[in-house]
């Protein structure tokens, strides 16, 4: 192994929390994500995408139909668990608390957006500092690239999808500007890396 | 520059010991990252350092009540949630129309906009004469706004919105006059009114309600103060009176919502039963 396959293994290694954020055009990289995680998949996921609250929206549901984790919009307080994805409710801001534990948030929104990648990647660096899994996806505006930056500053894993494969570039662009960002990937790697984490970390177990 | 580097958690910690120390507001009980996004948000605003907004808070008074201003989430619309006042109009005031009396309290009102929601709604249901409207807050510049009551134009498109989407055949534009680039409501919705400082964490019942509305305050609060409150909030209620918690609230604890029915399981509106 190269040393900078190396260092990639050994921050999967020590993740305890994997995080992914999404705007316009990151959707259906996000159904193919979720349901390509295996049963066992060993990180519990947060994932932000901008959606409006106008509309009563099924992903959720349709996920956890389909995919082998439990898929389910996060509630105030819960305790953050291994093999659920969460996604964070429209109009509120998804935060992690001390002892990993969720809570909502209705404060501004933060470059228009509510819920903001930014706040969920923040606080749970916060928490989790670099036990951290971020991925960015695609997006038209530049939430995320902050909390990209925080992760990248406390030693979490950066991801962001290659702005070239991306729907929209905005997203992932500013990330890259803003962060030291670990890998940028296509989203073909994105899925291989997670697979990886699979291996990497059931492999240890 | 990255906002979030600001302050620690450590930090936040001792800025919450300071507060309760000098002026003794306590805020242990609310939810650390809320809290500090929202001194991130104040140290942005002042330009301060963690050492100089320390200094500030003991030494100077004037800018503690600016930092009471902006660490609790002022964020509210009116008829936030339409589906909320709908099932308000439709399953909970028809019960009330039978009594006397209707007291509301909206504990943490903020600046005023669903009390007054909650009085045009009691208003359109030929209630308003014999209600009483309390709204409380912990900050009192919030307050001041609240009993003005005098808006920000820009913000009447999407509350207009709601109060449609709340099942209304009326126009919103009937219960305020429009000066400029501020609207002021109706003063005959001010009338059955009293804004006046309340603190969820440290004061305890003051009056008898038919109807408590706390909407998006206790996300902010842990599971313990949450408890807390909840209790407090059945210990304010009479009996049958009802409980609106926020779309994201809950009782989580089983012993006291044995004590309750549930009226709208979506909406979050609960009735004391025992």
């Amino acid at each position: 192994m190269n040393k900078e396959a190396l260092y990639i293994v050994s921050k999967i290694k020590i993740a305890e929390i994997l995080l992914i954020g999404c705007s316009a055009g990151g959707f259906s990289i996000i159904y193919d994500l979720v349901l390509n995680f295996p049963e066992n998949f060993p990180l519990p996921v947060l994932i932000v995408i901008h959606r409006s609250r106008k509309y009563k929206s099924l992903i959720e549901e349709q996920l956890n139909l389909n995919s082998k984790l439990k898929v389910k919009m996060a509630e105030d307080k819960e305790q953050i668990k291994k093999g659920i994805v969460y996604f964070a409710p429209p109009d509120y801001h998804l935060l992690v608390e001390e002892g990993g534990s969720l809570s909502l948030d209705y404060s501004e929104p933060v470059l228009f957006c509510r819920p903001a990648i930014d706040a969920t990647f923040q606080s749970a660096a916060d928490v989790y500092k670099e036990k951290v899994i971020a991925v960015l996806l695609s997006g038209a505006n530049e939430d995320g690239a902050e909390g990209i930056a925080y992760v990248s500053e406390l030693n979490g894993l950066t991801v962001v999808q290659d702005p070239d494969f991306a729907e929209m570039r905005t997203m992932p662009q500013a990330a890259i500007e803003k962060a030291n960002v670990d890998l940028i990937l296509n989203n073909l790697q994105i899925t291989e890396l997670m697979n990886e984490i699979n291996q990497v970390k059931n492999l240890l177990e | 520059m990255l906002t979030a580097k600001l302050i620690s958690l450590e930090q936040v910690e001792e800025i919450i010991g300071l507060v309760a120390k000098v002026y003794g507001f306590d805020f242990s009980g609310y939810s650390r990252a809320s809290i500090k996004r929202r001194i991130v948000r104040i140290m942005l605003m002042k330009q301060v350092t963690v050492f100089e907004l320390k200094s500030q808070i003991i030494n100077d008074s004037g800018f503690f009540e600016e930092f009471l201003q902006e660490i609790t989430v002022n964020v509210t619309e009116m008829f936030r949630d339409p589906g909320f006042f709908k099932a308000l109009r439709e399953k909970v005031l028809p019960y009330l129309s039978t009594y006397p009396r209707i007291k509301v309290w909206n504990a943490g009102c903020s600046t005023g906009e669903e009390l007054y929601s909650f009085a045009i709604l009691l208003a359109e249901e030929n209630l308003y004469d014999r209600s009483f409207l309390y709204g409380t807050d912990i900050n009192p510049l919030v307050l001041e706004t609240a009993k003005r009551g005098i808006y920000d134009l820009k913000k009447m498109k999407q509350n207009s919105e709601n109060y449609i989407a709340s099942g209304s055949i009326r126009s919103l534009a009937n219960y305020y006059v429009a000066h400029y680039d501020a609207v002021s409501i109706n003063s005959s919705l001010k009338k059955n009114t009293l804004f006046s400082m309340h603190n969820l964490v440290t004061d305890g019942v003051f009056n008898e309600f038919q109807i408590i509305s706390c909407r998006n305050v206790l996300i902010y609060f842990t599971v313990e103060l949450q408890e807390r409150v909840l209790n407090l909030f059945y210990e304010s209620l009479c009996p049958l009176g009802f409980l609106c918690l926020g779309s994201k609230e809950f009782l989580r604890n089983e012993e006291l919502a044995r004590k309750f029915r549930v009226i709208d399981k979506i909406e979050n509106i609960y009735q004391k039963i025992e």
